[in-house]
Formats: structure tokens, C-alpha cells, sequence
């Protein structure tokens, strides 16, 4: 049977990270993907924040299939009445080179990131399930079960960055069912536009690009959001809500992508594109509240199968990246001090990852989800009302403005009573704060 | 007893676009696979092996991203693969291509003789069917094409016996060794590979030819040797398709109503029916 220091599961950014630095550390390392090849099976907006990538590949920037770099950000709030209220952030100074944030197309990201692992010198087999964590005499984690034949493979370590599901950890009873009111269920569609066409449209040239971020009752009142981000000749835009949400609404996420496609603001900017990719994933949004047991005898998890996603800034790759960075680097130094990997030795990765934005953003958000969900008026009725009130006051339609003025608040208050109203504003101050 | 099996990597048909202004397929981000003809090659080639203990040799001409492919062929089995590689080759048409294998091939027969060589019975990506036979005329062996099953395989005395799907029914053919075989689609299921054989294949050095290797011929590869110019790409206009419900009280009524609306929209139709009644009536015909 084979033996190696460390199997990775899952070649998504955590498990790259991970394999990347391990092998670059000098430790023998396999890595299995189910995926076809790397990222066939992986979906994501998508925004790639340099920073995490620069700290385990510092010349990325060289050869990786970047799309755009975001140029401008935009913030939408859409209601179902067709209105569009937003705000635009377009700066010289954050447009710089080297440039802080791009867009990327997840098949082909992981595609090159695979190839760095490989030239790192792991071995990464595709096409190959693992089936269950294998266990020693103590409960220990000694290595993997695929599903081919004479297929257990022997490991110090396993590390799982099998993404959102986290099927791995659940079988070995490492963790909880992940609960369907900390998973959110997105949908999205690539769609072909010429580049000529994306640049007018978005007035934009060159590499720039532009990134919407979208909230209001385009989610029927779910808690969620959109998105819209160009790439070099396609754009990506994708909406995703609470899973236990749409089970209750009985709503297809293919529904509430047609209406955010059909919205006045959004469908213009689409029109006449051709779809070339249709894809759907999980993401866990539960946040600080609803992180696992993060490392074990011979076991540690990574990227989304760990919950790792700050919903609240839509980042989820580059923790993702981090936290895989951070596995294989406490590993290094275990096997550099010639210690065994065991959960007493593996909480050197938790602290790790307490010292960093990590932890820190996520515990920042901790009561974030809970409050949204909630709280569907943050989503829903908020929006609405701002909507209305920006088409009473752009009105010119002889009535004073102080008048306006006071029917929208009043309008307000027939939506949610006025402590409601004070109630939420303090429950999103300490939440955000 | 030592097979080759020539393969391609090809862009996966299902996942294509065209591009909607210049109407150029747009391969770009398209996943590439094996030829899915190809893979009943293999598998053939591989029970061959089972039985026989035969050793199989992967070949392809294609771009270093071919590589993959090759370790595929690996990971189910094959023995060894050899990519032919080289800026010369690309831009290739079927005859450049047949070409550049038949060299590859006689390279490899010269180091180790070949009884059989196999291929799909053509690619998705071109559908043209000539490769095969391109390289059976240029080694001057036998040809089987859109072969069906094995029926025998004697190497001691020499021969092989298969069945070939031909036009209203099948042939059995008797032929002898060495012959290039191209294999219909559906005659087998490509089989699953154990973990050993996907460590194997992950690991193995695989051989890469260039035009040295195989002694090329450089007026007869690449673009150079393709005489196959394309002459203009269109897509297909769509065709607008409406569909029509045809209501009645009673089967007949509907049925006539059915009748009724399809010689009012095509009444040569009719006028072909009543024609050939008309001429029925005439000789007197009788059930
Ligand atoms: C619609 C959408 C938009 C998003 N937008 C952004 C964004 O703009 N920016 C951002 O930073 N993040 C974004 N995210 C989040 C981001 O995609 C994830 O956080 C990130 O992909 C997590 O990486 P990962 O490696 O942990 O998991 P994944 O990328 O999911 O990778 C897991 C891998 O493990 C493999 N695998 C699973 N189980 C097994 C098994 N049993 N055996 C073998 N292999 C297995 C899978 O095939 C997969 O390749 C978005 C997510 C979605 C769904």
C-alpha cells in the first residue's frame, strides 16, 4: 500500500494552497481530486483577492488566467418594483497596479494553480473519489479510502478541503451535519459577450473591470444577494440564498436568476449574450457560530469544508487559501521539529489561523447571519423603501420636498413599526460594527 | 504480441460554442477529452491484452497538453505512450496527420513489431474517418473498418477474424496480422482503473517524438502537407419549429382535421397521393 506524509482531498484554492506549500516544504504529498481535472466541478463568482494568493505564489500575477482587475465596485439595491438605488466606487488610486482584486474563471484558476502543485512536486491523481477517512487502533486518522479498486491509500496526515458539503468529516463523524440555515444555494451563468460590447457597456478598457454586488427583493424576501462581474469576452451574474430559505418558498434558483436577468438595470447590460456555463453550488454562510472541530489525531480541515466564508464580504477563496497555506505550514514545521502529527501537535494550526484576518473577520460577523435571518426586512422591505423614497424625491412634480420627506418616513413606518425599525438599525450597527 | 492505439485529445463536442459573430468555434476554456471513438479502441486493445498478455503502446500527435490524455490511456492499462510532438506538426489536416502517425508507427515498429494497430472509427471533432485508413494504406497493411467485435486472434498463425459493420448487414472478415482496425462506437465500455494503475500512470515518463524521431518528411507535415483548405464556416440557420394542436370529438374527426391541415400546407402532398391512388387504380390493384 502506499504511504505518504500528507494526502490533500479536494484540489479547490484550500487544497492547492495546501499541497502547493507542503510540496514546496519538501513533504511527500498526494493529492486526489473527484473532478475530471481540477475545477470542472467548482464554482465561485468569481473574485480573486491577490493578497492571499501573493503570500503562496508571490508571482502569480505572471502567469495565472486572471480575468479583470476590478476597477470599479458597485453596489445595487434592487426591488421587485424595478427600481435600482446604488453607489459606485471607482478610484485612480485603488485601480494601481499591482492590482489588489481581479475576476477569474474558477475552471481555469484551478486548472494552473494544479499545475503549480504538480510542478511543486505533489502527486495529483483526478477522477478519484475518496470514499472514507481510514482509522487506526486509537481513532487516529491514518489515510484515505477511494473508491477504486485496492484503493486505501496510507497518510500522516489527511487534510480535508473537500468544499462546502464537508461529506468527509461528517461520515468519520469528525463534525456535525452542516445545517441547511448555515448553507446558501447559488446559482450562475457565464454569458458570452464580445469584449468590445463589455467594455462599452461597462465603460471600461484595457484589463479593468467591474464587479455589482446586489441585495434588495431580488431574493423574494430570502436572505441573500447577486452578483454581475465582467471577465475578459463573458460575464458572470449569479444570485444565492439561504438554503433553508428556498425550501420554504418553494422558489428554483433558476427562478430567482431569471428575475434578477430580467431586472431593467441588469438586463440591458446583459442583452444578447449567449450562455456558456450554467452552474450551482453550496456555500456555507453559518460563519464564527457554526465552525467545526478544525484539526484532530492525524486531521485538519480546510477552505469551506471548514466554513470559512465572510458572507458579509462575499469572500470565501481567499480564507480558503489561508487556511490551507496555514495547514501545511504547521505541518512543515511539526515534521522539521520531528514531532508526530497528532491533535495535541495540530492545535499550532487553530492558533494560526486565531492570529489572522481569518478568525478575526469571521468572529467580527459572528451575529450577522442570525440576524439576517431574522430580520428578512433588512433585505426585503429596506430596499423597497429606499427605491420609493429616491423616486418621490428625483420626482419634480410641484409638491415641496418636505412633504416627500415625510411620506416616505411614513411609508416606512407603515412597513415595520417605528421600535422595529430602531431595533433593527442597533441589531446592524453591533452586527457590522 | 505488441498493439498501438492512436488516440486524440479533443475538445469535448458537448461543451463547444460558436462564436456568435464570426461564427469560429471558440476553444478557449472548452475542457478537452479523449475522442470517445477512440476509448473503444483502447478497450479492445486492453481485453486483447488481457488474454494475451499483449503490451500496448498509446500513441498521439498532438500539442504537449496531450499529455493528459496519454496518462489516461495509463491509467487503464496501457503500457507506454509516446506523444508526438512538435511545432512542424501543427495545423495538420487527416492526410498530414495519417502521415506523421504512420512514421510514429514505423519508428515504433522498427524498436518492437507491431501485429495490430487500432484507432476509433473517427474523431468528434472532425468526423472525417480517414485517419485509420490513411495509415493502413501509408504501412501498406490490411484495413478493417468500423469493426464491430474480435471474433479470433491467432498471432502464432497469424491472422485475425472480425466482424465489420457494412451496409445492410455484417461481414466477417478474415485478415492477416499486422492490420490497423478502426472500432465502432458501443462494442465496449471502457473500463474503471484500479488505484495502483492511477499511481502508474501519474508517475510514468512519457516518451516524447519529435520530427527527428520519427524521420519526418517536412513537405508532408503540418500545414504545410495539408492540402485541406476550409473554404467557408457557417452555422446552420435555425430553423423556426411551431408546434399545432389538432383538436377533435373523435379520433377520426382528428385524424381528419390532421389530414386536412397538412395537404392545406403542402398540396403537392396531395396532388402526389391522388397521383399515385390514381395510377393504383389503374393497374388494379387488389389486397
Ligand atoms: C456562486 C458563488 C460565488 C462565489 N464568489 C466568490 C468570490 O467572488 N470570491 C471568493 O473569494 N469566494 C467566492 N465564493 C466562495 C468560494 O468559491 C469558496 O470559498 C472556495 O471555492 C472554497 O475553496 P475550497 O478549496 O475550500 O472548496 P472547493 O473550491 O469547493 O473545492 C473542493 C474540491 O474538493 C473536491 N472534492 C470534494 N469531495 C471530494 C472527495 N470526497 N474526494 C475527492 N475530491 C473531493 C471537489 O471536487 C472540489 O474540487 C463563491 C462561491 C459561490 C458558490
Amino acid at each position: 500500500m502506499e504511504k505518504f506524509d500528507v494526502i490533500v482531498v479536494g484540489a479547490g484554492p484550500s487544497g492547492n494552497a495546501a499541497a502547493y506549500t507542503l510540496a514546496k516544504g519538501g513533504l511527500k504529498v498526494l493529492q486526489l481530486e473527484r473532478g475530471e481535472s481540477p475545477g470542472t466541478k467548482n464554482v465561485q463568482g468569481a473574485i480573486l483577492y491577490a493578497d492571499a494568493l501573493e503570500r503562496i505564489i508571490p508571482d502569480f500575477r505572471d502567469s495565472a488566467p486572471l480575468e479583470r482587475h476590478v476597477a470599479e465596485q458597485r453596489m445595487w439595491l434592487l426591488d421587485e418594483n424595478q427600481s435600482c438605488t446604488g453607489a459606485t466606487y471607482r478610484d485612480a488610486r485603488f485601480s494601481q497596479e499591482p492590482y489588489n482584486r481581479y475576476t477569474i474563471l474558477r475552471a481555469r484558476f484551478d486548472r494552473w494553480f494544479s499545475e503549480k502543485v504538480k510542478a511543486a512536486g505533489a502527486l495529483v491523481i483526478c477522477e478519484t473519489t475518496v470514499k472514507e477517512l481510514l482509522r487506526g487502533d486509537q481513532g487516529e486518522v491514518i489515510g484515505v479510502r477511494t473508491e477504486r479498486a485496492e484503493g486505501d491509500i496510507l497518510a500522516d496526515c489527511v487534510i480535508l478541503a473537500d468544499g462546502a458539503n464537508a461529506l468527509l468529516g461528517e461520515r468519520a463523524r469528525l463534525r456535525p451535519k452542516v445545517r441547511a440555515d448555515d448553507m446558501a444555494l447559488a446559482v450562475k451563468e457565464v454569458l458570452f459577450l464580445p469584449k468590445e460590447t463589455i467594455e462599452a457597456r461597462f465603460n471600461i478598457a484595457g484589463t479593468q473591470g467591474v464587479v455589482i454586488e446586489i441585495a434588495g427583493n431580488i431574493t423574494h424576501g430570502m436572505v441573500g444577494t447577486g452578483f454581475l462581474y465582467t471577465n475578459k469576452d463573458s460575464v458572470s451574474v449569479g444570485i444565492g440564498c439561504m438554503l433553508s430559505d428556498m425550501k420554504k418558498q418553494s422558489l428554483t434558483p433558476y427562478q430567482l436568476l431569471e428575475g434578477l436577468k430580467q431586472h431593467p438595470s441588469v438586463k440591458p447590460l446583459i442583452e444578447g449574450a449567449e450562455m456558456k456555463e450554467y452552474s450551482a453550488h453550496l456555500i456555507p454562510e453559518g460563519g464564527y457560530k457554526a465552525l467545526p472541530q478544525l484539526y484532530g489525531d492525524g486531521w485538519m480541515v480546510v477552505g469551506d469544508s471548514a466554513g470559512f466564508v465572510n458572507a458579509v464580504h462575499r469572500e470565501g477563496s481567499n480564507l480558503a487559501m489561508t487556511s490551507g497555506r496555514f495547514a501545511a505550514e504547521t505541518l512543515i514545521e511539526l515534521q522539521q521539529a520531528g514531532k508526530p502529527f497528532t491533535s495535541g501537535n495540530l492545535a499550532a494550526y487553530k492558533a494560526r489561523l486565531d492570529g489572522s484576518f481569518v478568525m478575526a473577520d469571521l468572529k467580527k460577523y459572528e451575529e450577522v447571519p442570525a440576524l439576517l435571518h431574522d430580520n428578512p426586512h433588512i433585505l426585503g422591505t429596506y430596499p423597497r423603501v429606499l427605491g420609493d423614497a429616491a423616486r418621490a424625491i428625483l420626482t419634480v412634480d410641484g409638491q415641496p420636498k418636505r412633504d416627500k420627506q415625510k411620506q416616505v418616513l411614513a411609508e416606512l413606518k407603515g412597513k415595520r413599526s417605528l421600535l422595529g425599525l430602531l431595533g433593527d438599525a442597533y441589531k446592524f450597527w453591533r452586527a457590522f460594527r | 504480441m505488441h498493439i498501438a492505439v492512436c488516440i486524440k485529445q479533443v475538445p469535448d463536442s458537448a461543451q463547444i460554442r460558436v462564436h456568435p459573430v464570426t461564427n469560429t468555434i471558440m476553444r478557449q476554456g472548452v475542457p478537452t477529452i479523449i475522442n470517445p471513438y477512440d476509448l473503444f479502441a483502447l478497450e479492445e486493445a486492453l481485453r486483447i491484452k488481457d488474454e494475451t498478455g499483449a503490451r500496448i503502446t498509446v500513441l498521439t500527435m498532438g500539442p504537449p497538453q496531450a499529455e493528459e490524455a496519454l496518462r489516461k490511456c495509463l491509467s487503464f492499462g496501457a503500457d507506454d505512450a509516446i506523444l508526438i510532438t512538435d511545432k512542424v506538426f501543427s495545423g495538420a489536416d487527416t492526410l498530414a496527420t495519417s502521415y506523421v502517425l504512420a512514421a510514429a508507427l514505423k519508428a515504433l515498429d522498427a524498436q518492437d513489431p507491431l501485429d495490430l494497430i487500432f484507432t476509433g472509427k473517427q474523431t468528434i471533432d472532425g468526423d472525417t474517418a480517414q485517419v485509420g485508413p490513411g495509415i493502413a494504406i501509408r504501412l501498406g497493411h490490411q484495413l478493417l473498418t468500423y469493426v464491430s467485435k474480435i471474433r479470433e486472434l491467432d498471432p502464432a498463425n497469424r491472422h485475425i477474424v472480425v466482424e465489420r459493420r457494412a451496409e445492410g448487414g455484417v461481414q466477417v472478415l478474415r485478415s492477416a496480422l499486422p492490420a490497423v482496425v478502426t472500432m465502432l462506437e458501443g462494442t465496449n465500455e471502457i473500463r474503471f482503473a484500479g488505484m495502483p494503475d492511477m499511481f502508474r500512470a501519474a508517475r510514468q515518463e512519457l516518451k516524447r517524438w519529435n520530427r527527428d524521431d520519427i524521420a519526418a518528411d517536412l513537405t508532408q507535415v503540418g500545414l504545410k502537407g495539408s492540402p485541406t483548405v476550409v473554404a467557408q464556416v457557417f452555422g446552420p440557420k435555425p430553423k423556426a419549429i411551431k408546434a399545432l394542436r389538432i383538436e377533435g370529438d373523435t379520433p377520426e374527426a382528428i385524424a381528419e382535421a390532421f389530414i386536412d391541415k397538412l395537404f392545406t400546407d403542402f398540396p403537392q402532398l396531395e396532388a402526389a397521393l391522388l397521383e399515385h391512388l390514381d395510377q393504383l387504380g389503374q393497374q388494379g390493384v387488389t389486397q
